[in-house]
């Protein structure tokens, strides 16, 4: 599905991605993981089109993406989460889900502001699978209301399901559990099960080990710019490796 | 779910309501202030709704600022001004042929210069801004230079040529509703929804398949394109032009509008306009006193009802008219 390597990230004079190299497989969840500043975001950022990596290619789908810009990685059914959730504030809820069929919508400034009747039904359509997202994560009472109001928790559902309207095939959620309380996380792991069960395949970068543990396939850890460890959740939680760069080591 | 579906074909058919509503009232208006001095300030104010709109557009939905923008209503006005005198065109063809020519090189200057952002692009359009201002003053053999452009002819339509205030009344006002009803389609479209979001998040915007340079760049050429069309019609209201016109004062006073009006409102750039283009006409009575008074005025508006007149005055009418003790939990 995402076959990321050799991907070297040097800002100034300090080596923030050093040759790291991995594979995800398509209808997992995978979790990124590793303590404060081992490029987890800046891998994100890179794989996601808003870094241009120094070194290194990603592959989507056996396809060559190294250096596309986010709007088209969009297109090739890839989008991503923020780990300060970024909701266009001043917009409703259903809004926000609206710009997220953008790519599954077609009507240009002409067709729409002389309301062209394919442009006409083709809001309608829009209008209609935005509700469904909405649904789906469970927010749709709060469809008129307006995004930068919105509590923290219900702002997380509302980028989620914003993403979801891009009609992905992997999505990447940078620390999607960050801020919630422990009942929201506990929603939050369901609805990511529940995304992964409609075949989306799932990435993400997460603090809260107890969420990793319980709903990733895989982990990969990183540590200080390098790949320290790759298995499941089991292999992880016994390598000596991993345990000594969160713990520190004895010696 | 059902409800929030049919809610949105409501707000379409209220949208739609309001529109014509308007409509009715800008088209009786003459019949109501019976012509006189009247009627050409408010032909300026049909001009500065549809400039205040257009740089409404890019400001208030994109949130791309431009200190340039009387630039772009100069050529215009300059473009249709020439091609009717010196080459003898129709006003017609002159003013289409103006528009797509202020389109095209705001699309080549919007490439570069939208890649800056905040003071920056600021800076870039408001030196923009004053490079057309020259132009328009030096190169005298085509535009007259400082001593203006006079001699252009009035529009004609079906052997009606308009030459009088509420002629050019009725003109003007066409064009402006027509220019209004386009934004507001275009602000609850797709397109307008994706331009808001550029504004609020550029990165999650383009995250979510939004290509945000393209679409500025789009944007700032149909809000050039709404500039010059102001501009042509202007030149053939006025008959003459002179660069005075189109300088940077302008440029901040059409800025001015927008935001005393209420970014991201089109009926906002109206409010906005129609102050801004009254007030001095209304405190001309007080001397010398006037520009300190209007001064003050747009110093409390900002204060007072920083959302622009659009949000400001209904917010005002809410505590006016609500019982004393329900005002605090409102």
């Amino acid at each position: 599905m995402l076959e990321v390597s050799g991907i070297t990230q040097i800002f100034g004079g300090v080596t923030a991605l050093d040759s790291v190299s991995f594979a995800i497989s398509a209808g997992d969840i995978t979790g990124v993981i590793g303590p404060n500043g081992a490029g987890k975001t800046t891998l994100f950022n890179i794989i996601t089109g808003i870094y241009r990596q120094t070194a290194g290619t990603v592959h989507l789908e056996g396809k060559n993406v190294t250096g596309l810009p986010p709007e088209k990685l969009a297109r090739l059914a890839m989008v991503r989460t923020f780990q300060n959730i970024e909701l266009f504030g001043g917009m409703t809820v259903l809004e926000n889900v609206m710009v997220g069929m953008h790519t599954k919508s077609s009507a240009g400034l002409l067709a729409c502001a002389f309301k062209m009747p394919w442009s006409i039904s083709e809001e309608r359509r829009i209008r209609e699978g935005a509700m469904k997202w909405l649904e789906f994560t469970g927010i749709v009472d709060l469809a008129d209301h307006v995004a930068g109001s919105l509590p923290f928790g219900k702002g997380r559902l509302l980028e989620i399901a914003r993403a979801l309207a891009v009609e992905p095939r992997i999505i990447l959620m940078d620390e999607p559990a960050a801020g919630l309380n422990s009942q929201e996380t506990v929603g939050l792991a369901q609805l990511i099960k529940q995304i992964r069960d409609t075949g989306i395949t799932v990435v993400l970068v997460e603090h809260d080990m107890e969420l990793v543990m319980d709903i990733c396939d895989r982990i990969i850890v990183l540590n200080l710019g390098t790949k320290l460890a790759e298995g499941t959740p089991r292999e992880i939680q016994e390598s000596s490796a991993v345990i000594a760069a969160y713990l520190g080591d004895d010696d | 779910m059902e409800k929030l579906i049919r809610s949105g074909s409501n707000t379409m058919k209220r949208d739609l309501l309001l529109f014509i509503g308007f409509s009715v009232l800008i088209m009786v208006a003459p019949q109501l202030f019976a012509g006189g001095y009247l009627m050409n300030v408010l032909v300026f104010v049909g001009i500065n709704t549809m400039l205040a709109i257009a740089l409404n557009l890019l400001l208030g939905y994109a949130g791309q600022i431009s200190l340039g923008h009387a630039g772009f209503f100069g050529l215009g006005a300059y473009i249709s001004g020439i091609l009717t005198t010196t080459f003898s065109l129709n006003p017609w063809l002159a003013m289409p042929i103006a528009a797509l020519a202020v389109g095209c090189l705001a699309g080549v200057i919007g490439f570069p210069i939208l890649k800056l952002k905040g003071h920056y692009l600021a800076m870039a359009s408001l030196g923009l801004g004053i490079i057309m201002y020259i132009v328009f003053n030096e190169t005298v053999e085509l535009t007259g230079g400082p001593s203006g452009l006079s001699g252009i002819p009035n529009m004609k339509l079906a052997g009606v040529s308009f030459d009088s205030d509420v002629k050019n009344y009725y003109l003007i006002w066409g064009f402006t509703l027509a220019v209004m009803l386009f934004s507001i389609n275009l602000a609850n479209s797709r397109v307008g929804r994706a331009l808001r979001a550029v504004h609020d998040s550029e990165v999650a915007a383009q995250v979510l398949g939004v290509n945000a340079r393209l679409l500025k760049v789009q944007i700032f050429a149909l809000s050039a394109i709404i500039s010059s069309l102001a501009g042509s019609l202007y030149a053939h209201t006025m008959t003459f032009i002179s660069p005075a016109s189109f300088g940077f004062n302008f440029s901040i006073e059409l800025l001015t509008m927008v935001v005393i009006g209420g970014l991201g409102s089109i009926y906002g750039s109206f409010l906005g306009a129609a102050l801004l283009t009254l007030l001095p006409e209304i405190l001309r009575g007080a001397n010398d006193y006037d520009i300190i008074i209007y001064g003050g005025l747009l110093v409390l508006m900002v204060m007072y009802m920083p959302g622009g007149l659009v949000r400001g005055i209904p917010d005002l009418f809410k505590k006016i008219f609500k019982p004393k003790g329900g005002a605090d939990h409102a």
